[in-house]
């Protein structure tokens, strides 16, 4: 096994991106995921790939559609105020049906908002972004360790449905530091894309990668095909971690950095013999309802753990059906919440329920 | 000699072709409709054409084959 | 026996053109250029948003419809995807190339990305129906300007050329037209130059070629490439506006 060495998250997310097999890397500087394109910047002219600095976010999503259309794997980084940018692109991307992963580490909004971690863009993320009806594939990792992973993940997701894959961090995932492996990552190749646009030797028929389709019968079967390939991801991808849930009376819903503050307020209210537990989506789209379901059961009530107002509370309550209270425990504008606070607010709960 | 095709159903009847014939051999049939609703051109004496292409050149819809 | 007749690398389909739009006679330029340098199988063309948004049913090489005014970004990815096995062109209009994607076109010019543009300057938004474009002439009217355009509520037409080559970056900037025989002769050496510099690596090469829209200039196909000589041309010069090969071989 390779040593693990120390690296910032936005660093591994660059550094398993190369790893998997991406040789294109297309951003514009924004805060606090500037360290992906600093790294890219540095590694890609070496190993014979394309590092650009693009005019502007909505040119660098349309680099990357023309990369996916070519049949490479290619990725763009931004924060916040930059993928609202680049929803023009990631809607083309989604009727075009191209592979690309797209990465969000979260800032405070709305507006210019702030620089400091959030989750506020979860609507944005897992409702689409752009125009139309369409999904990205979500993944929302906890640890530096999961952003490398879920990095290669993406990418492989991603060409399996030939859709867009999309990390949704937060800054304190960017930002911060953990031992990481990197060499370990296991790499699936990318598969044969016989409908890229690569140029058609004179051996085949034109390929077409468009998303304009004029005649509504037409562009209702393709929406509709599409949905059939989402309810496929739904059944096969997704993806969540469970922690003392199975005899848990409160149930924590939390991802990214609140999923850690949360786990450390379960263990304290455990310890003060409360039942709580914690469900951590690892995919957000496709939401694990699943899970929810199942604890709707048992559990007396859940609590969404969010550092924004209140977005993925929505599909907590519809994943439990509305059997439950599902409250709110929050943070918002570029603050977290300590596990003191949630801890709070499991007591409140138990209060209540006891 | 110089011989003029027509695809007779993908013209428009823009007439571009028609100013273009330094001859002024072509013209639009009046009398014709095509398949698209359009008036087509014509050539009313294949005799003089001498090949020169220009109505090959201003045709917008690529209808014209010149063999010469 | 010479032969004039459809490139290979034009599809044997109508086009949804307007009777007498240029469009037509610019498509088959650049599918005769495509032939003549053999570079179908190795082509990707990138179709803009406007009245060409469906020119990839009419190219026989693999096409990609990009956002509107995206195209060089676009076409900046697909070319560097494979720098050596793809000659990339965009097709593009006038709202789509010098309004809605003119970052887009200026810094893929600045960055002498080595791919070919073919930029069609019919002073109008054709597709939506005649609106004012960014190089609508001044006093033109149309939907949006409907008692003419006004610079002082709307500016100046931009002329594209003139403004790129105040660039470093782009090598190659040309002004045609195909409002007659021998200017559809010019504006194909000028294509056929625009797409040779890129096999040969040289860079940023657009040829924007004044073209008419008769139905949105409410004329004859014939009035239309008449008003092209008498309006069109004396506000948009035709001419090479900048070749840096050629440049500094003069130097030398």
């Amino acid at each position: 096994m390779a040593d693990k060495i120390l690296m910032k998250g936005n660093e591994a997310i660059a550094a398993a991106a190369i790893k998997a097999g991406c040789m294109h890397y297309f951003g514009y500087p924004i805060t606090p995921q500037t360290e992906i394109a600093a790294y890219m910047a540095k590694v890609m002219p070496k190993i014979g790939g394309t590092f650009l600095q693009a005019e502007s976010e909505i040119a660098a999503i349309n680099m990357v559609y023309g990369v996916a259309s070519a049949g490479k794997r290619v990725m763009t980084s931004s924060s916040s105020p930059g993928v609202s940018l680049k929803g023009e692109g990631l809607s083309y991307l989604a009727g075009s049906d191209l592979p690309a992963l797209i990465v969000n580490v979260q800032r405070g909004g709305p507006g210019l908002g702030g620089i400091q971690p959030s989750q506020s863009d979860y609507f944005q993320s897992t409702r689409g972004g752009g125009h139309g009806d369409y999904h990205m594939i979500v993944l929302a990792p906890a640890s530096v360790q999961e952003m490398a992973e879920l990095t290669v993940k993406g990418f492989e997701l991603a060409d399996t449905y030939r859709m867009t894959a999309m990390i949704l961090a937060d800054g304190t995932m960017g930002q911060m530091m953990e031992p990481v492996s990197i060499d370990d990552l296991k790499v699936n190749p990318a598969p044969e894309k016989p409908w890229a646009t690569t140029g058609t030797k004179m051996a085949r028929e034109h390929n077409i990668v468009n998303s304009l389709s004029l005649v509504p019968e037409e562009l209702e079967e393709l929406n509709f095909k599409r949905y059939d390939r989402y309810k496929v991801i739904e059944e096969n991808e997704t993806m969540y971690e469970e922690y003392m849930v199975e005899d848990a009376d409160i149930v924590l819903a939390a991802f990214g950095i609140a999923a850690r503050v949360s786990k450390n307020a379960v263990d304290e209210a455990r310890k003060l013999g409360i039942k709580a537990g914690l469900i951590r989506p690892i995919t957000l789209w496709p939401f694990p309802k699943a899970p929810f379901k199942a604890a709707a059961e048992h559990a007396k009530a859940f609590i969404s753990v969010e550092l924004n107002m209140g977005q993925m509370i929505e599909d907590v309550i519809l994943a439990t059906e509305s059997k439950r209270p599902v409250t709110l425990c929050n943070r918002a504008g570029g603050m977290i919440p300590d596990p003191a606070q949630v801890l709070n607010a499991i007591k409140e709960v138990n209060g209540g329920i006891a | 000699m110089a011989k003029l095709t027509f695809k007779t159903d993908n013209c428009k009847g823009c007439a571009l072709c028609v100013d273009a014939c330094p001859k002024g051999i072509l013209q639009i049939a009046t009398d014709k409709i095509n398949k698209k609703g359009h008036h087509p051109v014509e050539c009313t004496d294949m005799e003089q054409c001498i090949g020169c292409a220009s109505c090959y050149m201003m045709c917008p819809d690529c209808i014209i084959k010149v063999e010469r | 026996m010479a032969v004039f007749e459809k490139p290979h690398a034009l599809i044997d389909v109508p086009l949804h053109y307007c009777p007498g739009c240029t469009h037509g006679i610019v498509h088959r330029l650049v599918a005769e250029v495509i032939d003549e340098l053999g570079i179908e199988g190795k082509t990707i063309g990138i179709a803009p948003v406007g009245c060409s948004v469906m020119a990839y049913n009419y190219f026989n090489c693999d096409m990609i419809e990009a956002a509107h005014g995206r195209a060089p970004a676009v076409a900046t990815g697909v070319k560097r995807a494979d720098p050596e096995n793809h000659i990339v062109f965009t097709y593009q209009g006038d709202g789509d190339l010098a309004s809605i994607g003119m970052a887009e076109t200026v810094h893929a010019a600045a960055r002498n990305e080595n791919i070919t543009v073919i930029f069609i300057n019919n002073a109008i938004y054709g597709m939506t129906g005649g609106q004012m474009a960014p190089t609508s002439l001044v006093g033109q009217v149309t939907q949006t300007s409907p008692y003419g355009r006004d610079p002082k509520a709307c500016g100046y037409p931009i002329k594209v050329c003139e403004m790129l080559s105040e660039l470093v970056g782009p090598e190659y900037l040309e002004r045609v037209t195909v409002n007659n025989v021998k200017n559809v002769r010019n504006a194909k050496k000028a294509i056929k130059k625009a797409f040779q510099n890129q096999i040969d690596g040289k860079g940023f090469s657009l040829v924007e070629v004044v073209s008419s829209c008769p139905t949105n200039w409410g004329m004859t196909p014939k009035q239309a490439l008449e008003w092209i000589e008498s309006d069109m041309l004396p506000y948009y010069p035709l001419g090479v506006y900048k070749d840096r090969s050629a440049e500094q071989k003069e130097a030398e």
